[in-house]
């Protein structure tokens, strides 16, 4: 059953909520979904959680001392620090025989680039948290500059004239950790997203979710176009939905229709029209959507079977 | 209890290992470790201590150490760690964070001169580059005051009136590396000296508030404020802790200042660390001359102990102050303070910074009996004067 269309799902009151409402966040901010789903899965799972949170928008989110649009225990830490502290907090958790998760919530600045040495610690260390970066390819929290998750070609305050450089693929080097778990998720395919919070949730050691998270901000695109910006980039094999397992096992979750991802750069201010060459645009999503094929057909992750799934005699 | 030869080192590790494990019966201990010279043993000791309920997590760098020792404190556990000159200023933001997120963190520092160049050997200049932030300072002259002071910062740490975090800190190689006679708790002692950490607001998930996220100015500077209430009340609660470490372990671990032969003194020297066993030696054969000279051992520094100094410098004339350390374009650290502890209260006094052993140089009895032999006759307060350089040259 879709997730949004669960009559069953308990609608929390405010104070229940991961994400409260009347919060500051701008209108079609994805990560601002991405936490309400978070939120939804984590009462779907019976599970609480604790953040982690460094320097980002999702900081910002808390509001203003002494209240926090946030309903469960977060903790900020420093920009490159976040997997270091949920460290320590999911060791002491683990220690005491404590329930719930400890999760952190990073931008992509915080998780391409400062934080880099840190995640890939944590995750060389197997330690048991999960850590999700909504990637919105952007500094947005200090008006737009460019990280290592920005796009070839888009303008940021900092590439005035377009990014020379392509985005990094942060999937192949947390996969490289052989962690247990890594996936990319889009706010487009919540059944999909949520699915695949459950699976991390049943899960231990470091598991690493990627959601490309639209930002009307440093995009300049309109708050009502984020979804469809975001499910264009899924159906054009712009960013495709995928998961691995112990960095060895891959699942491709939707296969791309090859829509023209013209639209996708069209909709977006940061693109500048001479800086795009479509052609180019789709041979660079083949190309890395044939490698992820082949590792997917060559490497398939199969689901466990259960003994009570299991063969008749 | 037993003696034992160790390192300043050894009973670093050792103190640490023991008070983690003395947190057993509570939410046990955790702590983030990564190595440098000259502190590497004291990780490496804590490393191999069977904890009963406890966890050392092995990190790509004291930013993380101090980072993974934050997110344990902050669920509750005995946090510490240790580390060294550039390993401090590479993990000073999260350095502060403990400070203002007002966890009883300890952290022994082995005070090495921060690079470049590379130099491995003692200097100050680390841990007084953090004097400004919310951390008690305590330091060591001797590797038994090391075990014992770690022991009390944990207990001044994490007393509800103070809740602060604590550095512990010791001079690289005289102290880290030379080992000399210590009596070793037993666990047991350290079980009856430390109570089971309790910390009020660690993070609970009856309990949704986000710490750490935006505050207003004046919410900002109430926090100051409260740090600026919790430091004043350090010399008194320290005091306690002293005397009820004298209660378990039946020796003084050491006074926030260790004022020597001071009661009719006229000069006094004021010193830190190893420096001022050798100061004290000098002033031992100079009384013995007859000459009215004393000694203050400068331990506690942050906060700085004014009002007892200030006490004990009743009778001298003059002090003289021995700073193993430099602030750019001032001179001396602990003579900066000392100045400012008496301005206004004491202009008879003539106070004369003396920068000695930095950088690792020796501070022998003859450089002590040359800062001596100046501050008796000297009747003008100068410059920082500079001892072991060659200040006659071009400067460039």
């Amino acid at each position: 059953m879709s997730i949004l269309a669960d009559e069953n799902l308990h609608v929390p009151c405010s104070d229940e909520c991961l994400l409260r409402p009347g919060n500051t966040n701008c209108g079609g901010c994805g990560m601002s979904i991405g936490l309400t789903l978070l939120g939804r899965a984590l009462e779907r799972a019976g599970e609480r959680c604790m953040l982690v949170i460094p320097a980002c928008c999702g900081i910002v989110t808390a509001g203003g001392y002494p209240t926090t649009a946030y309903g469960v225990p977060v903790a900020a830490s420093t920009f490159a620090s976040a997997p270091a502290f949920a460290s320590g907090l999911a060791s002491v958790r683990d220690l005491n025989g404590d329930d719930g998760q400890v999760i952190c919530w990073a931008g992509d600045g915080g998780t391409y680039d400062i934080g880099i040495a840190t995640l890939s610690a944590a995750a060389e260390r197997n330690e048991n948290l999960i850590y999700i970066c909504y990637d919105n390819e952007i500094y947005g929290n200090t008006g737009g500059q460019r990280s290592s998750a920005t796009p070839h070609g888009a303008r940021t305050t900092t590439t005035p004239s377009g990014k020379a450089e392509g985005k990094k693929d942060i999937m192949s080097i947390m996969a490289a950790h052989g962690i247990p778990y890594a996936a990319t998720l889009s706010v487009a395919h919540p059944d999909d997203f949520a699915r695949k919070l459950e699976t991390a949730l049943g899960l231990e050691g470091t598991r690493f979710l990627l959601i490309h998270s639209p930002c009307p901000a440093g995009w300049k695109s309109d708050p009502a176009d984020s979804i469809e910006l975001v499910r264009i980039a899924v159906a054009s094999g712009l960013f495709p939905l995928y998961e691995v397992w112990d960095g060895t096992r891959y699942r491709i979750n939707e296969r791309p229709s090859w829509i023209d991802p013209g639209g996708y750069f069209e909709r977006q201010g940061r693109f500048p029209a001479w800086q795009v060459d479509l052609a180019e645009v789709i041979a660079g999503c083949k190309a890395r959507y044939a490698r992820l094929e082949v590792l997917a057909r060559e490497f398939p992750h199969r689901e466990t079977v259960s003994l009570q799934d299991g063969p008749g005699p | 209890m037993s003696i034992q030869l160790v390192t300043g080192n050894q009973a670093a590790g050792y103190a640490l290992s023991l008070a983690g494990e003395a947190n057993r019966e509570a939410r046990g201990a955790v702590c983030g470790i990564y190595p440098i010279t000259p502190q590497t043993e004291i990780v490496e000791r804590v490393a191999s201590f069977p904890f009963t309920k406890g966890r050392v997590v092995p990190v790509e760098s004291e930013h993380s150490a101090m980072g993974v020792s934050i997110g344990a404190a902050l669920g509750g556990a005995r946090a510490f760690t240790a580390s060294s000159s550039n390993g401090l200023a590479y993990m000073t933001e999260n350095v502060m964070v403990a400070g203002f997120y007002r966890l009883p963190i300890v952290m022994v520092a082995v005070n090495r001169t921060l690079g470049p160049p590379w130099n491995i050997w003692v200097d100050q200049g680390d841990t007084l580059m953090l004097r400004d932030l919310p951390w008690i300072q305590l330091y060591c002259e001797t590797n038994q005051e090391v075990l014992d002071t770690t022991l009390v910062a944990f207990r001044l740490a994490e007393d509800r009136r103070i809740l602060l975090p604590v550095m512990v800190a010791m001079d690289a190689f005289v102290m880290s590396h030379t080992t000399s006679e210590a009596s070793l708790p037993a666990q047991e002692q350290v079980d009856r000296y430390l109570p089971r950490l309790e910390l009020p607001h660690r993070l609970r998930h009856e309990e949704p508030k986000t710490i750490g996220g935006l505050t207003w100015p004046q919410e900002s500077a109430q926090q100051r404020f409260e740090i600026d209430r919790a430091m004043a009340r350090v010399p008194e609660v320290f005091e306690e802790c002293r005397r009820s470490f004298a209660e378990v372990f039946e020796r003084d671990p050491g006074d926030a200042i260790d004022a020597y032969e001071v009661e009719d003194a006229e000069a006094v020297l004021i010193a830190s660390g190893s420096i001022a066993t050798t100061a004290r030696e000098v002033v031992r054969r100079r009384r013995a001359r007859g000459e009215r000279l004393g000694l203050i051992k400068a331990k506690l520094y942050r906060p700085f102990p004014e009002a007892a100094l200030r006490n004990a410098c009743r009778s001298a004339r003059k002090l003289a102050v021995l700073d193993r350390n430099y602030g750019a374009g001032v001179g001396g650290i602990f003579w900066q303070d000392i100045r400012g502890a008496f301005q206004g209260r004491r202009d008879d006094l003539l106070i004369q910074g003396y920068l000695t052993g930095l950088c690792g140089g020796d501070v022998t009895p003859e450089i002590v009996e040359e800062i001596v032999s100046d501050i008796t006759v000297r009747r003008e307060p100068a410059a920082p004067i500079w001892l072991g350089v060659e200040t006659s040259g071009e400067a460039h």
